[in-house]
């Protein structure tokens, strides 16, 4: 092979992907995530601990002696892709994968292994919606060790123990852990990953990294993040594929199967067709994520812009193709349509993935 | 020599080892430099090194596939010649594995060795002017007179035809029966009395593809291939080669027509427009992605758990290509209003993504009807990979003479 990395799961990563499975089949299942998260704490802290406990799934990528499972970002991307299909309201992505990429590439170790072992849970204090790519953000300013601001649309930032805060201060950007700091719940689009807007009032913190290393920190969680949902979006589309056709094989009108009808069969075909583009795209992420591959930044703008718009798309039919039940609040087709939308303009919207690799491959839009 | 297990070509592989014997002993019997090159093709058939993976005797040593392209590097360096593979296709990625799968011991040594080394050329006279997407229809009728079968009707988009020695012919013997069991399979000889070849013009003003009118043409009954009445089983085995061949394609990045379209949007800034620069990169996206996902494929075969993706393959390719070749038409502006040459010629290779921005597009349109078109495709794909219900039958119990027409 010409230095592509495998695309196709190991033994190890199947038996990951199975536990997984089998534990979110047993305590997230989509009935149980709605009530949850109707409810006014949503987080499911239980199943979190379970699965940092069964699976490691809180610090996969961080190496053993740091407190981690010593396993890299493919098999992180094997559990994203889990989750994508249960929604269970866990702090994965804000944790285990953003936060997490922060503090490896900074080079923490006080934190992080506690972060790893699921002990504690620390959220990357950006709005969902940053992009790989984008300026280092203003919104929090930082005098001696107090930090001042306010960060919107946090991902995860309910369940947050210590924030990971950006923030510019005299010398320039720089990271910093904080554990002082007022969540306000926002109402979200995407009720299964609550947002929430942070403020920080003078809120003392350690610095976590300065200067470029700061910079590059967060690009590389944010290139992090955005790869691993990727793979995260490929569940749902995976999911909303199988209940749609499920449901088309036992639904009857006119005195046949709607799975019967050709404008239905190619509809899901097609569906099938960009759901196979959307899993090649995903793999490939994460295996350039897991061995700092040269193509990385290519790899992950592909597989965001492909990912992103193949879950829509997926959830979407869902919702159509289950006619009046889809529409319902009793049905999960809601819950992946508002988790698909979401992840849609979290970490960067398709088309800032494409106009990111219009740069990486010389592809400009102006006389250059 | 072992040939059980999977094996993949590696230097201390004693196979490998083995095969690189066979092609140095061959070199040094038959230096191409001084041997005629069919005299050449022949001895390489001879020594098993056509395709390995063919049994012993008949051009191959039954020794996994993937082993081929050892011996190919090994003889491409040598400055070998090599069969134009490109150029007797249908032969053999189609008529080859028919001939090998449901032929007799004397078909295949009369007709595999000069069909490898494209002494003769092969055909497939499959469907006809009533017989598309349900090739099943057709209604060629052949008749049994003794040792004989007197053959009666039309085949169309018959590539090579005008240059072919023998065709792989599907033919129906059995009107009295459902259509799916009254037909029968032949090799037909192109050069016996009966056979016409005429040139099927094209969209693109060129004639690829004939049709073939077969009056009173008499083929030997040693020429069947397969039992009378099991023609449909032996076709869609030839049809699965057919897919396999188109959707096997490989391309670098910007590979393809997507290079054609990269490499005019870089050379010339004047052409840039937002519209234009929002369609190249969606489509240079669902290109990139189509190819990790013929990397995908090829991982999965190589792993021995092919998996039903190829289906997706060609569904890819036909878009990307009608999309991207439209894509650059647009940004050419006043060069895409010109076409090359309208007139009638027959090529005798055909480059999709050859440097005539107006032939790719129209002959992109192509792609989504030849070789399955994308609407039957996404049936077989509902159907065999998803398991949705198969479409409503009207003619599965009905004699093929009563079936409407």
């Amino acid at each position: 092979m010409t230095g592509f990395p495998s695309l196709l799961h190991s033994d190890d990563e199947q038996q990951l992907r199975e536990t997984v499975r089998r534990q979110l089949a047993a305590r997230a299942d989509w009935s149980s995530v709605l009530r949850r998260v109707e409810a006014d704490d949503p987080y499911d802290a239980d199943t979190w601990r379970t699965l940092a406990a069964q699976t490691g799934a809180a610090g996969l990528p961080v190496p053993e002696e740091l407190g981690g499972a010593g396993a890299s970002w493919r098999e992180t991307a094997v559990v994203a892709e889990e989750l994508g299909r249960s929604l269970a309201v866990v702090p994965f992505l804000g944790s285990a994968v953003l936060a997490t990429a922060a503090l490896l590439h900074a080079g923490e170790s006080e934190l992080l292994p506690q972060v790893a072992g699921g002990e504690r849970t620390a959220v990357l204090a950006v709005p969902l919606s940053t992009w790989p790519g984008s300026s280092f953000p203003t919104s929090v300013s930082v005098e001696g060790d107090a930090l001042t601001g306010r960060v919107t649309s946090v991902g995860d930032a309910g369940a947050a123990d210590v924030l990971l805060v950006p923030a510019i201060g005299p010398d320039g950007p720089s990271l910093w852990a904080v554990e002082a700091f007022e969540v306000t719940p926002r109402t979200s689009l995407d009720m299964t990953r609550p947002l929430g807007d942070v403020t920080l009032s003078g809120s003392s913190g350690r610095r976590v990294a300065e200067g470029a290393a700061a910079e590059a920190a967060l690009q590389h969680a944010l290139m992090v993040g955005a790869g691993i949902l990727a793979s995260e979006q490929l569940g749902l589309a995976e999911q909303c594929l199988e209940t749609t056709i499920a449901y088309l094989k036992e639904r009857y009108q006119f005195g046949r199967p709607l799975g019967s009808y050709q404008a239905l069969k190619h509809r899901l075909a097609s569906l099938w067709v960009e759901v196979t583009r959307a899993r090649a795209t995903a793999r490939y992420a994460a295996g350039c994520l897991a061995t700092q591959d040269p193509d990385t930044a290519v790899a992950v703008a592909v597989a965001a812009a492909i990912c992103s718009d193949v879950a829509v798309l997926a959830a979407e039919e869902c919702v159509q193709l289950h006619g009046g039940l889809g529409f319902t609040w009793e049905h999960p087709a809601h819950l992946w349509l508002k988790r698909a939308k979401a992840d849609q303009i979290a970490l960067g919207t398709p088309d800032r993935h494409r106009a990111a690799l219009a740069d990486l491959v010389d592809l400009p839009l102006g006389a250059g | 020599m072992t040939t059980t297990g999977p094996r993949t070509p590696a230097a201390a592989d004693p196979t490998t080892a083995d095969l690189l014997d066979r092609v140095q002993s061959l070199l040094a019997s038959h230096p191409p430099a001084e041997v005629d090159r069919l005299d050449f093709l022949r001895a390489r058939f001879d020594a098993g090194l056509a395709w390995v993976g063919y049994p012993v005797g008949l051009g191959g040593l039954g020794i996994p596939r993937e082993l081929q392209a050892v011996v190919d590097a090994a003889l491409a360096a040598a400055g070998a010649p090599d069969n134009s593979p490109r150029s007797i296709g249908i032969g053999l990625g189609m008529a080859a594995p028919t001939i090998l799968a449901h032929g007799s011991d004397e078909q295949k040594q009369r007709w595999l060795r000069p069909l490898w080394t494209g002494e003769e050329v092969w055909c497939q006279l499959f469907s006809e002017p009533g017989a598309g997407s349900d090739l099943a229809a057709l209604g060629t009728r052949a008749v049994r007179d003794g040792d004989e079968w007197v053959v009666n009707g039309q085949k169309v988009w018959t590539s090579m035809a005008h240059e072919a020695r023998w065709g792989i012919l599907v033919t129906r013997t059995d009107p009295d029966v459902p259509k799916h069991a009254g037909m029968t399979y032949f090799g037909c000889d192109m050069h016996v009395p009966g056979v016409d070849v005429r040139p099927l013009r094209q969209a693109t003003g060129e004639a690829e593809f004939n049709e073939v009118f077969l009056t009173d043409v008499r083929l030997p009954d040693t020429d069947r291939i397969g039992e009378v009445g099991n023609g449909w089983r032996v076709a869609t085995g030839t049809l699965m080669n057919e897919r396999v061949a188109i959707g096997g394609q490989s391309a670098p990045r910007e590979g393809g027509m997507l290079g054609m379209v990269t490499s005019v949007w870089r050379e010339r800034p004047e052409l840039r427009t937002p519209g234009l620069h929002s369609e190249l990169m969606e489509q240079w996206v669902r290109a990139e992605a189509s190819r990790i996902t013929g990397e995908r494929l090829r991982q999965q075969m190589a792993a021995g758990t092919p998996g039903p993706e190829g289906s997706a393959a060609k569904l890819m390719f036909s878009e990307l290509n009608q999309r991207l070749s439209g894509l650059l038409l647009e940004l050419l502006g006043e060069q895409g209003l010109a076409y090359d040459d309208w007139t009638m010629r027959r090529p005798k290779e055909v480059h999709f993504h050859g440097n005539r921005p107006g032939y790719s597009y129209l002959r992109a349109k192509g792609n989504s009807i030849e070789g399955g078109t994308t609407e039957i495709l996404l049936n077989i794909v509902a159907e065999r990979v998803l398991g949705l219900p198969g479409e409503m039958r009207v003619d599965k119990d009905v004699p093929w003479k009563d079936l409407p027409r």
